[in-house]
């Protein structure tokens, strides 16, 4: 079998959704949040890349190299967010963060 | 030619050049607040006087464009970052904060604002988007040791990162589909309907987007978000980045989908009145006024995105004038909020404004005003930014446009509960103690942004209205 652009378009999605899943339907840990996001950026660079593979075009490479830098930053602040949660609540499950409903 | 390149982009490198130098001054020096506030301002205001009396053009092939929409978006973004510097400094200083970062961070979210206002392709929309939402993360959560404020980060965080995901998949899908990301050379490489990959990843674009803007029914996070963050940051971000990320929206619509208007029109009429329903109905509900206003600010944004949905040239002016009369209300009511308080306690529930009339005539009036030109009554801002969406919508020529636009007049009305009833609230209910003496810079802007909403933009509306029109006519629909 040959492995062509649809079969690396298929990972990419599974991986999107599971991602997006882990968002909503975890209800355990902010952290694991925190991996779904790298999830989903990690998606989109496997979609990047494969097209950029198939159209013979390197904008798509560069582009997946300015989401892996913005992605770091991004788990930076999100990490540094997360400290200043736990220091206030001592705790990081998911339940905690609901002092404001409505 | 690179040195056109940089011409073009000056205003965005006087920002990010400021806020390195800043960001390195107030490292070294002892007592940096006031200085890197100061030196913040100042790049600001040189920002928008480059936007202003710079050339036009496209820059780095494209990546960046310097247009009559793009300038349109600078000013406003300069002047509403620039207002919540001595706001937000008073207010943390006040509460035994002294951030020097504050300033650096509001420069490096207009820096992101302005990259999104001038974005010509999907890499310089990423990089935008991304540099806007990383500061207003962490100006959310900036009161590290409240509890709320780093509950409000990080559910701005977590929903951010998500819609920009979304975005992110969106545009590997274009690029995919498409073979460019360029905004001219999608429009270029599509030519007429979107095909279907390129019609999924722009759907997915669009959910990013209508998230940036807390649009239903993407809104969930901005009730949270308001109630959370420090005032004088959520009349920050309230106002110019919404902006930014409207006519980032209009832009990628209007440059790179250009002939699909009837295949995005759909979803985005949906968008709109959603929005307008959530935040005339679930607003009836709130005695928080932050949290009211947020419901007021995504009924507010469902407007804007009907006048975007009318595809036309007028719908996109529509949208310019809307947001930046928008911009100046927003700002205005939380400096109202940000200057009230009871022995220390800052006013934020709809209780706590009962009989701010006898104790702050002024303040009062002002939040009176802003309610009022929520509520869209003529003469006030928000009347005449509704009328030019309505007008959009009605002369855009399609029924089911027309039927959304007195679905959302009929939104309007219900929404009229809550704003008349914070009126009713202040000027004619006992009021229960003495409030505090206002600060003078909260004061200051509160009345100044009344002011403006009314009446001086009577006298502003014509040069709004031209002004808009050009930037309108920049995206080039018809």
């Amino acid at each position: 079998m040959i492995i062509g652009l649809s079969h690396y378009l298929a990972v990419a999605a599974i991986l999107f959704t599971i991602g997006v899943f882990g968002i909503f339907v975890n209800r355990k840990n902010i952290i694991v949040i925190l991996m779904s996001i790298e999830l989903i950026l990690l998606a989109v660079n496997i979609n990047f890349v494969a097209f950029s593979a198939f159209l013979h075009n390197a904008i798509g490479q560069i582009y997946a190299m300015f989401i892996l830098t913005v992605a770091a930053a991004e788990a930076a602040v999100g990490l540094a967010i997360l400290v200043t949660f736990f220091r206030n609540r001592g705790d990081i499950a998911v339940d905690d963060a609901s002092v404001m409903k409505g | 030619m690179f040195a056109t390149d940089l011409a073009l982009a000056t205003p965005l490198l006087i920002l990010a050049g400021a806020a390195l130098l800043l960001l390195v001054v107030g490292a070294y020096l002892p007592r940096p607040e006031r200085l890197v506030g100061l030196g913040a301002m100042a790049a600001l205001a040189a920002s928008a006087v480059a936007a202003v009396t710079g050339p036009q053009g496209q820059a780095f092939s494209g990546a960046l464009t310097a247009d009559a929409a793009s300038v349109f978006a600078q000013v406003v973004i300069c002047l509403g970052s620039l207002v919540a510097i001595p706001l937000g400094q008073a207010w943390f200083e006040r509460r035994g904060i002294r951030h020097f970062e504050f300033p650096v961070l509001i420069l490096l979210a207009a820096l992101g604002m302005g990259m999104m206002a001038g974005a010509g392709d999907l890499l310089s929309l990423y990089i935008g988007v991304e540099l806007q939402s990383l500061a207003l993360y962490v100006l959310a959560a900036l009161q590290r040791d409240d509890a709320k404020a780093s509950e409000a980060g990080l559910k701005y965080f977590v929903l951010g990162a998500l819609s920009s995901g979304l975005l992110l998949y969106g545009a590997s899908l274009v690029y995919g589909f498409s073979g460019a990301i360029g905004f001219d050379e999608i429009a270029a490489a599509v030519k007429g309907e979107a095909g279907t990959g390129v019609l999924f990843g722009l759907i997915f674009m669009v959910c990013g987007l209508a998230f940036k803007v807390s649009a239903a029914p993407f809104h969930m996070w901005t009730p949270d978000v308001y109630e959370g963050a420090p005032t004088p940051v959520v009349a920050f971000f309230a106002g110019a980045p919404k902006l930014a990320a409207m006519l980032l929206f209009a832009r990628v619509l209007a440059e790179a989908f250009p002939l699909a208007a009837d295949q995005w029109r759909q979803v985005l009429i949906l968008i709109a009145l959603a929005s307008v329903a959530v935040g005339a109905f679930a607003g009836l509900a709130q005695t928080n006024l932050k949290r009211l206003w947020a419901y007021s600010s995504i009924a507010n944004v469902g407007y804007a995105v009907l006048g975007l949905a009318a595809g036309t040239a007028q719908g996109v002016q529509a949208m310019l004038v809307f947001m930046a009369l928008y911009t100046v209300a927003v700002i205005g009511f939380f400096a109202c909020l940000a200057a009230l308080s009871r022995n220390g306690r800052p006013l934020e529930t709809l209780d706590d404004m009962a009989g701010l009339f006898q104790q702050r005539p002024w303040l009062s009036l002002a939040l009176t005003v802003f309610a009022l030109s929520g509520l869209g009554l003529p003469p006030f801002a928000g009347f005449w930014g509704k009328y030019y969406v309505f007008m959009a919508a009605v002369n855009a020529g399609d029924p089911i446009l027309l039927w959304s636009a007195v679905a959302a007049l009929v939104g309007s009305v219900i929404a009229a509960f809550y704003y008349l009833r914070l009126v009713k609230v202040m000027w004619f209910d006992p009021a229960p103690g003495e409030t505090d003496r206002p600060p003078v810079e909260a004061g200051a802007i509160a009345v100044g942004a009344a002011a403006f909403t009314f009446p001086v933009v009577l006298g502003l509306m014509p040069l709004i209205d031209h002004y808009a029109k050009a930037a309108a006519a920049a995206l080039g629909l018809g």
